[in-house]
């Protein structure tokens, strides 16, 4: 690590008043303390902000907020979300590890770096690392790539799990900009595809803070389903995962949901295949003709092939799990 | 020889991108800044900090890039707490903070004021072992040792969040601890020896 200067903040205008671009918060630091002892981050000063934001889940008029600084096993064991958002309870479970998820907290998942190799080996070429370097993925290692939304210049996904079901339920993400200044940022636009700024994970402004986690009252609290496909049955990244939540009335399906990882530089709504399933009966032939859409259009890299049929084994399971077949 | 070659590679390639900023610096100020600062050690800052460990408070001066892995094992000589990976990926390193498991080799020291550290040298009473210490002898918990301070951390934690109600559910929770030598169901069984008590 790069020696820095450390200092706690009790509050978010504190935080805010000493950040500029050589300072970086610290959360849980599971990923940025990991990112510096590799040199990949080299902030010149630290805040913690462990205790300058919220860290409860609270009713609020159009649903629930998740304070930025609730850990993530605090969040999925939290009684709201147990009885209203079950699936973001799913997809944090299906994450990391018990000692991770106590120490992680929600803002910090939204904001974590892709695991791209290259990305984590500062002696290759990598885009997002250093821009203009080249993407050393794109010919190479590419099996937990990108097959949809990337760039010549990126082709790395985004890792977390909560996100996931953050997508599928239209959350948003509330932010306090470097003038103390609240925004509200859909979660659909704050991640990022990589174009031509792959250093670019997301659209969190420069400096700013999340406060928050918004998700609005909705109907998709019975069913709902995340599946996760790794290398391993637990502590992996996602090769590819789904998380679905269909709204019922009988068996005919009046909202559905359909979002993954694995998939893209940003958690990935399938909204042609949820399109299709709007008005239509919930039965495994219509699931399948669903899989089938959202996987037509992918085009996987050199190595990654297998996630195409593995996302349509994973969007039928997860939406039969919906209906507990 | 690889260590040489791949450090005089990296200083290469570092040298030869700091000396394409210096042909751009009217262009990018700012990035032939972030380049040099590779060169320049900045000074490292000392801080003070108390901290309580099994009970027992110490002040301290560290380096601001002291994990409280390294505190406990290289400044206070306890050296329970194994480096596995020193990246978050084997749970070797678990000790609970104010009750909770988490990976020690993640979590800067500096963060730590106000708040208990338990580690596995703070788990027996006195002469007598903690019933998971008793069960992994029991049970056949381990071979070498080497993950298993970290296992009985996570593993007295897990009873303690209720996570114990069937083998699949034993084995999902204890996911963040991994056994090169595969004591695993060993581990298992303690657990639900202690679970059962
Ligand atoms: C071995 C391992 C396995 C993992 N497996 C998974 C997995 O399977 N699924 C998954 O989803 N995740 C996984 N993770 C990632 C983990 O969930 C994230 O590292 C964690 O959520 C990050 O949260 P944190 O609070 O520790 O962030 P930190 O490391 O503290 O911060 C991360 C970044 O966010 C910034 N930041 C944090 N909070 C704020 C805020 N409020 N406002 C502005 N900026 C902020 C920091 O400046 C930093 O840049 C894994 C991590 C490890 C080490
Ligand atoms: S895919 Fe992105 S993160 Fe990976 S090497 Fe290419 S530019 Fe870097
Ligand atoms: S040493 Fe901390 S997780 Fe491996
Ligand atoms: S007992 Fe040897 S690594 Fe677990």
């Amino acid at each position: 690590m790069r020696p820095f200067l450390f200092s706690k903040s009790s509050a978010a205008n504190q935080a805010l008043a000493k950040k500029n671009h050589s300072t970086q918060f610290i959360a849980g630091g599971t990923n940025l303390v990991d990112l510096m002892k590799k040199h990949i981050a080299n902030p010149e000063s630290l805040v913690d902000i462990s205790s300058a934001l919220p860290n409860k889940v609270e009713n609020t008029t159009k649903g629930i907020s998740i304070g930025a600084m609730m850990r993530n096993s605090a969040t999925a064991n939290d009684a709201i979300i147990l009885a209203k958002f079950p699936l973001v309870a799913k997809a944090i479970l299906a994450g990391a590890s018990p000692q991770i998820r106590n120490m992680a907290s929600a803002a910090g998942n939204l904001l974590q770096r892709t695991r791209c190799p290259y990305f984590y080996d500062v002696t290759t070429p990598c885009n997002k690392r250093q821009p203009g370097s080249g993407c050393s993925a794109i010919n190479g290692e590419n099996r937990m790539s990108a097959v949809a939304g990337y760039s010549e210049q990126c082709v790395a996904v985004h890792p977390s799990d909560l996100c996931v079901a953050l997508a599928a339920l239209d959350a948003s993400v509330v932010v306090n900009d470097k003038d103390g200044k609240t925004q509200t940022i859909a979660f659909q636009d704050f991640h990022r595809l990589p174009g031509n700024t792959p250093q670019k994970d997301n659209n969190l402004p420069a400096n700013a803070l999340i406060r928050a986690i918004e998700i609005a009252a909705n109907p998709f609290a019975k069913n709902n389903a995340y599946v996760k496909l790794r290398d391993r049955d637990s502590y992996a990244f996602a090769l590819v995962s789904v998380a679905a939540a269909l709204h019922l009335n009988g068996d005919k399906i009046v909202e559905a949901r359909l979002a993954s990882g694995g998939v893209a530089h940003k958690p990935w709504r399938w909204l042609a295949a949820e399109k299709y399933l709007k008005g239509k009966t919930a039965n495994i032939a219509n699931f399948e003709a669903a899989a089938n859409i959202a996987i037509k259009d992918l085009k996987p890299l050199s190595h990654n092939g297998f996630k195409i049929p593995m996302l349509k084994g994973a969007i039928e399971t997860a939406l039969k799990q919906c209906l507990d077949l | 020889m690889k260590q040489e070659y791949n450090f005089s590679r990296r200083f290469f390639l570092k040298t030869s991108s700091a000396l394409g900023a210096l042909a751009f610096i009217p262009k990018g100020v700012k990035a032939f800044y972030e380049e040099v600062k590779n060169f320049i050690v900045p000074a490292k800052e000392q801080i003070p900090l108390k901290v309580s460990i099994n009970k027992k408070s110490y002040a301290i001066k560290a380096d601001t890039r002291t994990t409280l892995l390294d505190l406990l094992r290289e400044d206070l000589n306890l050296t329970g707490a194994k480096k596995g990976c020193d990246h978050g990926q084997c749970g070797a390193c678990t000790v609970h903070v104010d009750g909770q498991r988490v990976l020690s080799c993640l979590t800067l020291a500096a963060t730590l004021p106000g708040k208990e550290v338990t580690t596995i040298e703070g788990l027996a009473n006195g002469d007598q072992l903690h019933p998971m210490q008793e069960a992994f002898i029991a049970c056949d918990g381990f071979q070498c040792g080497y993950c298993t301070p970290g296992q009985i951390m996570s593993a007295v934690a897990c009873v303690k969040e209720g996570h114990t109600k069937s083998i699949a559910e034993i084995k999902e929770f204890m996911s963040g601890n991994l056994c090169r030598c595969g004591a695993y169901n060993g581990i298992v069984e303690s657990i639900q020896k202690v679970a059962a008590q």
